[in-house]
């Protein structure tokens, strides 16, 4: 027996293990503390306009790298609205297309999920979408949690590369990137998130 | 992991592994819809040739709740009535493509000798008197879950240590992760040697008993109750069976593990059985979670 891993190659799956995580290496930033924080504001606002009820609003974070973006919306949402919304988080290993077929076994992580789904509009968040099998597979998983009004999908970066029908509805960066390319959001050392390419 | 065969030959790492993915899994069996669909058309089976409801049945729930297939064999109404080898009956199942082979026998090795012959993972599910390495898992769990951690924790193991495969596999999996491990047990279910596991066998209960966080009380077996190792009921309940009084001599916050099925009155008394310290039903919740983690780390691994 051996521990299980993440291989690292261009795969949905090794992302998102290694997207927060692997962090030090050195990389180009494509957008700051700042920057990130006037996209989360922007994307705040653009979901209340689409939803203009508040209190039908959830945030789902898809784990681990929509988690700091979540806690970003969430924050600018209740400030704007006056209001909190409920927030869970959902650890889409289980739902994967590639893992037990693949031979990859990554421990999965918890997933919360402290309010129903039924009837709420729900807004997936992610950090980064990229071939779009990780938004498919939370798609999944939200609806073996209810029936939710709507789900609709946040991020702060989309970097194109679909291999799925999926689309974005709140986006705070396009970032053209070819396929070979990393990006990742990461603390700096100074406690702030960036977004850099690898 | 290819198989789980047992947790004696497991690194701690590999331990952690389980225990770590087992809280992810926790939590699918308190959903409305507990189901995620990641073995999906994978086909486990449940090969039990030793009675057992809780093993098999938390072994069968594991495998629905991860969308696999699950199908149960028992030795009465097998083919093995008609005398084939049970070599022979498991290859027949590995032939029909079954993706994971579960495995309880009453002869220590079949788990072991079965793996050997088929290209399917194989999950030890008890055997004889050698281990039970599902049951340490969930008991490591559990531990963890009420504690923390075992790095640094006092485990009292209490009854037959000689006869018992949830002992030795408690032993194994507790030591791995850290835990000072004492052993008590009339002196006809203590084996000779027992300290080479790096245990410490004590003379009594309460020597077994001071100060403990964790308290495992190992089931008598019907078949020993009258047998000529065993004192006679009264008598051992009064030397080795958990009362209220002796939990009073375990830390504070002790927990008290036992793998079922009880026999209240004998060594565990109804009242501990039932109180706050108990986490036997905690035990069999997270045992689902547990080998919920275990399939997914075997299935189609390399």
């Amino acid at each position: 027996m051996s521990v299980p891993s993440s291989p690292s190659n261009s795969s949905t799956a090794s992302r998102s293990a290694s997207r927060v995580a692997s962090a030090r290496e050195a990389g180009r930033v494509i957008l700051e503390a700042a920057g990130i924080r006037r996209a989360t504001t922007r994307m705040a606002h653009e979901i209340l306009e689409r939803n203009p009820a508040p209190e039908s609003i959830a945030l789902v974070a898809i784990v681990r790298g929509g988690v700091p973006v979540a806690d970003m919306l969430a924050q600018a949402l209740s400030e704007i609205a006056g209001r909190d919304v409920p927030q869970g988080a959902l650890d889409v290993t289980l739902y994967r297309d590639d893992v037990i077929g693949h031979g990859m076994r990554p421990i999965p992580h918890k997933t919360r999920m402290p309010f129903s789904v039924t009837g709420k509009r729900v807004v997936l968040v992610e950090d980064v979408v990229f071939t779009g099998r990780t938004v498919r597979a939370a798609m999944d998983a939200v609806i073996d949690f209810g029936r939710p009004a709507a789900i609709q999908v946040a991020t702060l970066v989309d970097r194109g590369h679909r291999e799925l029908p999926i689309r974005v509805d709140f986006v705070g960066k396009n970032i053209p990137t070819s396929r070979a390319e990393k990006v990742v959001l990461r603390q700096a050392p100074s406690g702030e998130y960036e977004v850099v390419v690898v | 992991m290819k198989h789980l065969l047992g947790i004696e030959g497991m690194q701690p790492e590999e331990i952690v592994t389980v225990l770590d993915t087992a809280d992810a899994m926790l939590e699918i069996s308190q959903r409305e819809i507990k189901r995620v669909p990641t073995l999906r058309g994978r086909t486990v089976i449940n090969v039990f040739l030793e009675p057992s409801t809780r093993t098999r049945v938390s072994f069968e729930i594991a495998a629905k709740r991860l969308s696999a297939d699950a199908v149960n064999v028992s030795a009465a109404g097998s083919s093995l009535a008609k005398a084939e080898t049970l070599a022979d009956m498991v290859q027949n199942l590995a032939a029909m493509n079954a993706d994971v082979l579960i495995v309880r026998d009453r002869t220590a090795g079949v788990p072991r000798m079965l793996a050997e012959r088929v290209h399917v993972p194989v999950i030890n599910a008890g055997d004889g008197q050698h281990e039970h390495p599902t049951q340490a898992l969930l008991d490591a769990f559990t531990v963890r879950q009420s504690l923390g951690s075992l790095e640094g924790r006092v485990v009292a193991i209490i009854g037959d240590i000689a006869h018992s495969r949830v002992a030795r596999s408690d032993i194994y999996a507790f030591t791995k992760l850290g835990a000072e491990v004492r052993v008590a047990a009339p002196a006809t279910m203590m084996p000779p040697g027992i300290e080479l596991l790096g245990v410490k066998p004590c003379e009594s209960m309460a020597e077994a008993l001071a100060g403990a966080d964790v308290i495992v009380m190992l089931r008598i077996q019907q078949e020993r109750l009258d047998g000529p190792l065993f004192p006679g009921v009264r008598e051992y309940a009064r030397t080795f069976g958990l009362t209220q009084e002796k939990l009073t001599l375990a830390s504070p916050d002790a927990i008290v593990l036992h793998p079922g099925p009880l026999n209240r009155g004998v060594e565990i008394a109804t009242e501990v059985a039932d109180a706050e310290p108990s986490r036997i039903l905690d035990q069999v919740t997270n045992g689902v979670a547990v080998r919920m983690a275990v399939l997914y780390l075997v299935t189609g691994a390399e």
